[in-house]
């Protein structure tokens, strides 16, 4: 299960990077950078689990005693919470800026954007 | 042509490293050392139920506060970025249908208060400040959705936004004197394990971020959807 759920996140994290690397499209290259971002939380997430693990939070089936023995890393979970935050900030800000640029060219094709080109 | 040759190439390098490291890898069979730290001492030290949940708003809560900030950050730019053409706005659009409408106002108050279930139980279930702004957000999207020359009153969400963030330092800086340091959770009595008055200040914080996280969200879809269609 770990291993299919890593090969999924490398998976995606690929497709993300080939669709950031061949489109020219602003819009589609964003689409791809958070299918890429997804792709590393669902790789960071299966680095944490182990197998034959719950969740790390304690209650009835976790009692306090045993949580040692019974729950997944945390720490990746608590790390990926922070990187989905992070990520969403990123593609907002990525957003704004191709709005940006849609407004000042007219297109959103990245060949147009000659100015940073040598 | 040569160029998406060159971006084949480049993946398969890539996805040739991604196959190395996913043969190598070896599930763990125990905790490591930190993460064993964390699931000895969270319930007995500061009475969160759920792990997650103890580590980002206390353990590493400096950290959470810095994230909050970077958030607070993408919400000011995104309004600078786009404010100058917030200007003159389309007025002739076809109103939603009833549907739309109708549902938006039946389900808009349930998913507020979805929202903040999730983030006041972030010590006891799998949710929290993060998970429950965005729920919230989510609540006014679909306000924007049904309605999109809707306002939403700015002075409320950067007073929301402003208290919930002050607050939040705030505490912090109380745990600096009241307990053991900054954020320290325990100015507040613990509690038992699993209870939703436990875990000291955590839901206080959470609930805090909760409410920063949602303003913020709305602030960003309410300025994008401001914007002037081009």
């Amino acid at each position: 299960m770990v291993f299919i759920a890593m090969a999924a996140g490398f998976i995606l994290i690929l497709i993300g990077f080939y669709g950031a690397l061949t489109n020219r499209n602003l819009l589609r290259m964003i689409v791809s950078f958070t299918l890429a971002d997804t792709g590393v939380h669902i790789v960071l997430v299966a680095v944490g689990a182990l197998p034959g693990r719950t969740a790390p939070i304690l209650d009835a089936s976790v009692p306090v005693a045993e949580a040692v023995t019974r729950i997944v890393d945390p720490v990746p979970q608590a790390l990926v919470l922070t990187a989905i935050v992070i990520g969403l900030g990123v593609t907002t800000l990525m957003l704004a800026y191709a709005y940006r640029l849609f407004a000042q060219k007219g297109t959103l094709d990245i060949a147009k954007f000659t100015e940073l080109k040598w | 042509m040569i160029k998406r040759f060159m971006a084949v190439l480049l993946l398969a390098a890539v996805a040739g490293m991604f196959a190395s490291l996913w043969l190598d890898f070896t599930p763990h069979e125990t905790l490591t050392l930190t993460a064993r730290y964390y699931a000895e001492h969270t319930a007995a030290d500061l009475g969160a139920a759920n792990i997650v949940t103890a580590i980002i708003v206390t353990y590493r809560g400096l950290d959470t506060l810095g994230e909050v900030t970077v958030l607070f950050l993408v919400a000011t730019i995104v309004g600078l970025v786009l404010a100058t053409a917030a200007a003159g706005r389309r007025a002739d659009q076809a109103p939603a249908g009833e549907l739309l409408m109708t549902g938006s106002r039946l389900l808009a108050p349930p998913i507020l208060l979805f929202g903040v279930y999730v983030f006041v139980n972030g010590h006891l279930t799998p949710g929290g400040g993060f998970q429950g702004g965005a729920i919230i957000a989510s609540g006014a999207l679909l306000l924007l959705l049904a309605d999109p020359l809707r306002t939403f009153s700015h002075r409320l969400i950067t007073t929301v936004e402003a208290l919930s963030g002050v607050t939040y330092v705030f505490i912090g800086v109380l745990g600096l004197i009241l307990a053991g340091g900054f954020l320290d959770n325990r100015l507040l009595p613990i509690g038992t394990v699993g209870e939703l008055f436990s875990a000291g200040a955590i839901p206080l914080i959470y609930s805090l971020i909760g409410l920063k996280v949602g303003a913020e969200f709305s602030s960003m879809l309410a300025t994008l959807s401001a914007t002037e269609d081009l």
